[in-house]
């Protein structure tokens, strides 16, 4: 069972809807999951409707009850948004007490450089921090979140950010950085990892999600799940159509006005609504045509998929809670 | 409910896209905007209909899918803008098209600003390698850097930018300045120290406290990296004050009125939000924007009939329909159907066979079930207009000064010159034409 999830996913799927939820499902009664954020969106905290998260790990929300007979309480969620600059500030006190030192390296320019321009530090900072929080345990040893996840950067960026430290580890091949990535590499790499994939049922969206999990495996990253977002119900489809197209007309014509929309005769009030409403009928049955298109490559990947439904009126706290609740009982993530 | 109510307030300014287009002393157009909106397709949209109306256009993308970089013929990867084919001409324009490589652009810097000894040390270092392979930020500057390219060759007319997707949408005009803040600083000068004190002795005393410094240094990325990053700035050195000036100049180039941003949005919360953001932030930096391009609105043909009525009409319809079906309950296949129909009005599934296997004109009561499908949809559209509506109008109330164009939703993606071009004459459309 991994303990990482790393949430990624191309950009306007849904990812931190999808990481929140997750999140939230993961809380179940006596488990306490964290929320992490690495890029400094602040998404988190509008979702949960709290003002911006410090670089601090604090709770921010319960679980959702379990459902069922003798309904129980759910865990802690806890969440923080992981800050670069901070994180390297805080290894170099944690590791080497040098706090002074680290407020020199500040003023002269150099945390800077480290966390913004030098290749891949800030990655390393960003995967270094949410593995220490995977890795960490409480007095009687035993680990203090269950569960870790990752609000990650998009599907394009995935695979190089959390393989940055195989990079990084090859490029400084001696010293307390090598160590680090090393260390963080094996985590990532571990069954204890699980990336999982926010997708539309739209054709930009699944293609990259069949390519980014190809590159994901062939850096031997594991991968989890497919996470099919924002999925709409079918309200009509081409066996509609073709009613409609033998003749159906009149017929509507009739049903529209007798149900108090206008005259049925030729350009009358309801007659004029047929075209309209006809149109609309068309385009929904072609989206419902590619939705499935797409549904089978997506199947055909052969992960676990789990579903979320569009949500009309956007995600507030209440939505999200439903989609956690949603999650849940689509089996373990 | 009237067609008004769908369309944009009369008071928010419109964006027309053809006279920004068609304007010779629009020279870059940068599309930028949040991931996920369509920046990509809405820049190659612009360069087919800039170049269909005459100006000798260059489409810069990033990161484009791949079906959409086949439908201009740029599917490798090779830093060279070329020449899109299918494209009309006979307005005397012409579309090329280029796919960013990152590495290979740096590469050309700095074969273009050292010697070749000095070049060779550069490109064999194994941290110039990590950097100019793309770690975060590198794309930023690569992309800025080509486009001062592209604009220095003087080879187009017009230059149209499509943004990476960064982290921040914003980090493109973040990048020249880091860069220059970075050279000017002093840290780059205790990378290079060790380098130098061995040159100059007297530098040595002076340089206790630097030296010092490169020793903590040295402890945390373990020597030989340190050297590496040395040797990199020290070979880097000459070309510093060039990268300097070229961003400081590319920056200039932004802010200069032959540039239009336009920022590209979906008509969804997250997305406008980002768009207000990068609104004001374009106005802190003083750079020029041209409007808002909202993609995938939705618009309906029978805007009259609100959600509210349609829902009525259809519960109404699915009610007496329910009632014919129990007088004719003597046919054992319209059993079948309509129960199907009426049990789940909502899946489609249930109904479409028994639909599809019935080759008899439909009876009333299958009318009726139709009929008010047709209506739950129309209600579910209505809906979508009036959230979108919502959502734009809070931008509008926020930057009522910039100017809109709205692209009304295609059913499926964009891969051809052609669906290119349908995007084009959606983003050109007059207010008076959208509203129709």
């Amino acid at each position: 069972m991994s303990r990482l999830h790393v949430v990624s996913g191309k950009g306007g799927t849904g990812k931190t809807t999808v990481a929140a939820a997750l999140a939230l499902a993961l809380a179940t009664e006596g488990r306490r999951t964290l929320l992490v954020e690495v890029e400094g969106r602040q998404g988190i905290a509008q979702l949960f409707e709290t003002e911006a998260l410090p670089y601090e790990e604090r709770k921010i929300a319960v679980g959702p009850a379990s459902e069922g007979g003798g309904r129980r309480a759910g865990g802690e969620v806890h969440a923080l948004a992981i800050d670069a600059e901070r994180a390297l500030l805080d290894y170099l006190q944690m590791f080497y007490k040098l706090g002074g030192a680290g407020r020199a390296l500040k003023k002269l320019g150099a945390i800077d450089f480290a966390t913004t321009i030098a290749p891949g530090l800030r990655d390393v900072l960003l995967t270094g921090k949410a593995c220490e929080a995977v890795r960490r345990k409480d007095k009687t040893g035993r680990f203090l979140y269950d569960a870790v996840v990752m609000d990650a950067p998009p599907t394009g960026r995935i695979t190089r950010f959390l393989n940055v430290n195989d990079e990084v580890a090859g490029l400084a091949k001696i010293g307390p950085i090598h160590h680090q990535a090393q260390a963080v590499m094996r985590v990532l790499k571990s069954p204890e990892t699980a990336v999982h994939m926010v997708t539309l049922l739209e054709e930009m969206p699944v293609q990259e999600t069949a390519d980014g999990i190809a590159e994901l495996r062939a850096a031997g990253i594991p991968v989890g799940g497919i996470v099919i977002n924002m999925t709409r119900p079918a309200l009509l489809d081409n066996g509609d159509l073709e009613v409609a197209a033998r003749g159906a007309r009149t017929g509507i014509a009739k049903a529209l006005s007798q149900a108090g929309l206008g005259g049925a005769r030729r350009g009358g009030l309801a007659e004029r609504l047929i075209d309209p409403l006809l149109e609309q009928a068309r385009e929904h049955a072609e989206r419902v045509e590619l939705e499935r298109t797409e549904h089978a490559e997506l199947k055909a990947i052969g992960l676990p998929t789990y579903e979320l439904e569009l949500l009309p009126e956007g995600v507030d706290l209440a939505g999200l809670y439903r989609l956690a609740r949603d999650l849940r009982k689509q089996g373990p993530i | 409910m009237t067609a008004d109510d769908t369309t944009l307030d009369a008071s928010a300014p419109w964006l027309e896209v053809d006279a920004l287009l068609d304007d010779p002393r629009t020279r870059i157009v940068v599309c930028c905007g949040s991931g996920g909106v369509g920046k990509t397709t809405t820049a190659a949209a612009l360069g087919v209909r800039a170049a269909e109306r005459g100006r000798k256009a260059v489409v810069l993308t990033i990161d484009p899918a791949r079906r959409l970089a086949q439908s201009m013929g740029i599917s490798e990867l090779d830093n060279v803008p070329r020449r899109v084919k299918g494209v009309d001409e006979t307005a005397g324009g012409e579309l090329h098209a280029m796919m960013l490589d990152m590495k290979r652009t740096f590469d050309e810097i700095v074969e273009g600003h050292a010697d070749a000894e000095r070049a060779r040390a550069i490109l064999e270092n194994p941290f110039y390698q990590s950097l100019s392979a793309g770690f975060a930020g590198t794309q930023e500057y690569m992309a800025m850097e080509k486009l001062g390219q592209l604009r220095a060759g003087d080879a187009w007319d017009l230059i149209i930018v499509d943004t990476p997707p960064s982290r921040s949408a914003l980090d493109f005009l973040d990048a020249p300045k880091r860069l220059g803040s970075f050279l000017d600083g002093k840290f780059i000068r205790v990378l290079m120290a060790p380098a130098k004190v061995g040159g100059r002795a007297g530098m040595k005393f002076l340089n206790v406290g630097m030296s010092m410094m490169t020793g903590t240094l040295s402890k945390l990325m373990g020597g030989q990296l340190l050297r590496d990053v040395q040797t990199f700035v020290a070979a880097m050195d000459t070309m510093f004050g060039g990268f300097r000036t070229r961003a400081d100049a590319t920056y200039r180039l932004l802010q200069a009125p032959g540039t239009a941003f336009l920022v590209v949005a979906a008509p969804e919360r997250d997305a406008l939000r980002e768009a207000a953001y990068f609104v004001e932030r374009l106005a802190a930096e003083q750079m020029p924007l041209a409007g808002l391009v909202l993609n995938r609105v939705h618009g309906s043909g029978a805007a009259q009939l609100s959600a509210e009525r349609a829902l009525a009409a259809a519960e109404a319809l699915t009610e007496r329909a329910a009632e014919e079906d129990c007088a004719e309950n003597l046919e054992p296949a319209g059993i079948v159907d309509h129960h199907n129909g009426k049990a789940d009005p909502g899946t489609a599934g249930s109904l479409s066979p028994a639909a599809t296997a019935e080759q008899e004109p439909p009876t009333s009561a299958s009318a009726a079930h139709l009929a008010a499908r047709l209506l739950r949809l129309h209600a579910e559209r209505m809906q979508v207009l009036a959230r979108e509506r919502r959502t734009r109008d809070r931008f509008t109330a926020l930057h009522p000064e910039v100017p809109v164009t709205e692209v009304a939703a295609l059913p499926g993606d964009v891969h051809d010159l052609a669906g290119l071009r349908a995007i084009g004459d959606r983003l050109a459309l007059s207010r008076a034409e959208a509203d129709r």
